[in-house]
């Protein structure tokens, strides 16, 4: 027998050979696409000419552009709210499930979270305009009960409303790997630190939460990177204040028709946020370390 | 004075009812007898439901989301077994970094996703059909169909295979005799989840739509229009339907699988 015989009888070409399929078409859609974005972005166009001849100027753009650096600010901004919010607003869900509730009942629960991620994602977001509208559901109460006699005009339309939204949608995602995570913390471990005598909220934050931060980490990628791109929100509860990069981005895309500047700006939106959440993952490793 | 458990109570209550607020409105509006989507609530019907019968475009919108639907649940679930059992069973070269790379639809946001397949249909030539929009479903499904596939094939017990081996069966009837059976409820519910989440996305959907909307894109034309949110709330309220009893019925085979295969069940989905 060869050496090719035998390697293609091994479990490393049986495995590639299985995995083929799905990663020549990830590689066809996604990896390619990708590199076309990149390579448009250093190209420019004038109403429908396309030139391709390598240039910074979509670049110089975006980076300096007052418009676009203020509106990439704003959207890392409601990002980063949104994913402290949907972090701090999950965990304690975690907990509770993974701490309170019976075994045999986790997944009940479990499954109670994640059914409103399931209802019309579109929806969802109109939703909330009718919740917090100015004859909305909120005011519409609070005036019944006569806490207030004006509708409250600060709920809709402002960056607030996006957070909020957006931390609505995705709290599930987050839910689900601090979860995972809490399950993994040794009890015994938590039993040990409270025989020697540490107090609860010291037992918390000095086993339960460095052991459950590899959760708190995916829950944050999960949320932060794709919140991004989110131009649904901002558009349907933002108002003129709230909207976001990728508001721009599709613009550019679509009715503005400079698709390269749409690139551009689509990379550099990408870059920053991988940026803040690659420094965030080694500040975190950082914590985990001197907690040991 | 509330004591420690109580106050986790009180927050899982008010978290249910933020996390529940919309799905609960959706039905409340859909059966209002007021053309103004907004509370105080004028009396029941159901004429909204009648009004969606009679929307020729709707109906168009809906028979291009299931076959767009159909179709990305099967191959999305075709791929998701190939790559759960290759990463399952078999140690290969770089299968971190190849998984890895597999995955990443899952948290690269959707107008990445959207943006780059426009770019290289636009540049090939090609015009935007129904088709594009498979392409995009195909690629984000395909990672929520590993996840489910992965636990389906983790759980099975390599020792059910090599006894077939040892009986006799070659490696094709082991993989439909022993292997597929035991798996299939995963196969179920990947394609229930695939079937899902195409039906609902929307951001993909918007920027490959050539003329043919799906059902997505046909609602946000229709959320300009404020005479037609009564009937999108009816029509809402019946996807909200629709996708929890789908839901249901891919959580039953979920854990059928996982019965079968002789461990406990943990967790919901992903």
């Amino acid at each position: 027998m060869t050496r090719f015989q035998k390697w293609r009888r091994g479990e490393g070409a049986q495995g590639l050979f299985l995995i083929s399929p799905t990663l020549a078409f990830t590689l066809l859609l996604l990896a390619v696409p990708l590199v076309m974005v990149i390579a448009l972005s250093f190209w420019t166009q004038d109403y429908l000419t396309l030139h391709r001849t390598f240039s910074l100027e979509n670049y110089q753009t975006a980076w300096t552009e007052p418009m676009y650096q203020y509106l990439m600010a704003r959207s890392l901004k409601i990002s980063m709210l949104v994913t402290a919010m949907t972090v701090l607003l999950a965990y304690p869900v975690a907990y509770f499930i993974s701490f309170r509730i019976s075994p045999k009942r986790k997944a009940m629960w479990i499954f109670l979270i994640t059914i409103p991620f399931w209802t019309s994602y579109l929806m969802r977001i109109f939703l909330w305009k009718v919740i917090l509208g100015y004859n909305g559901v909120i005011n519409g109460s609070l005036m019944g009960l006569g806490v207030i006699e004006q509708p409250l005009s600060f709920i809709l339309y402002n960056q607030n409303a996006v957070v909020l939204t957006l931390a609505h949608a995705w709290v599930p995602f987050a839910i689900l790997p601090i979860f995972v995570a809490l399950e993994r913390v040794d009890r015994s471990l938590i039993e040990a630190a409270e025989d020697l005598g540490d107090s609860k909220l010291r037992r918390f934050f000095r086993v339960t939460l460095p052991l459950s931060m590899p959760g708190v980490i995916a829950a944050t990628i999960i949320v932060f990177i794709p919140t991004i791109g989110d131009y649904v929100t901002p558009r349907l509860v933002g108002g003129p204040n709230g909207l976001m990069i990728a508001n721009m981005i599709e613009l550019q895309f679509k009715k503005a028709n400079d698709a390269p500047l749409g690139a551009a700006l689509a990379i550099s939106a990408m870059t920053i946020v991988t940026c803040v959440a690659l420094i965030f993952i080694w500040l975190n490793k950082k914590y985990i370390r001197e907690a040991k | 004075m509330l004591r420690k458990g109580h106050i986790f109570k009180w927050y899982m209550g008010v978290f249910l009812v933020f996390l529940y607020a919309p799905a609960i409105l959706l039905p409340v509006f859909a059966f209002n007898d007021s053309s103004i989507v907004s509370f105080p609530l004028k009396g029941f019907t159901t004429k909204w439901f009648a009004v969606l019968q009679t929307t020729e475009a709707l109906h168009v919108a809906v028979r291009n989301s299931l076959m767009i639907a159909v179709t990305t649940a099967l191959f999305s679930t075709l791929f998701g077994v190939l790559a759960a059992r290759a990463s399952t069973r078999f140690a290969f070269p770089a299968r971190r970094s190849i998984m890895g790379f597999i995955m990443l639809p899952m948290v690269l946001p959707e107008i990445i996703i959207g943006v780059s397949l426009l770019v290289v249909i636009i540049q090939m030539g090609f015009e935007l059909s129904l088709w594009s929009i498979i392409l995009g479903h195909i690629l984000i499904c395909t990672p929520f169909c590993i996840a489910i596939l992965s636990s389906a094939f983790m759980n099975l017990d390599q020792s059910l295979e090599e006894a077939s081996f040892d009986l006799g069966q070659t490696r094709w009837n082991t993989f439909w005799l022993v292997i597929m059976p035991l798996v299939m409820p995963g196969i179920v519910a990947s394609l229930l989840i695939a079937f899902t989440i195409s039906l609902d996305e929307f951001i993909i959907a918007f920027f490959l739509a050539g003329t043919e909307p799906t059902l997505p894109v046909y609602i946000w034309g229709q959320l300009r229009f404020p005479q037609k949110l009564p009937s999108l709330m009816a029509l809402g309220t019946i996807l909200l339907v629709l996708s929890v009893s789908l839901l249901l019925v891919a959580d039953y085979f979920r854990r059928r699988g996982i019965r079968k295969t002789g461990i406990e069940s943990k967790g919901g989905f992903l």
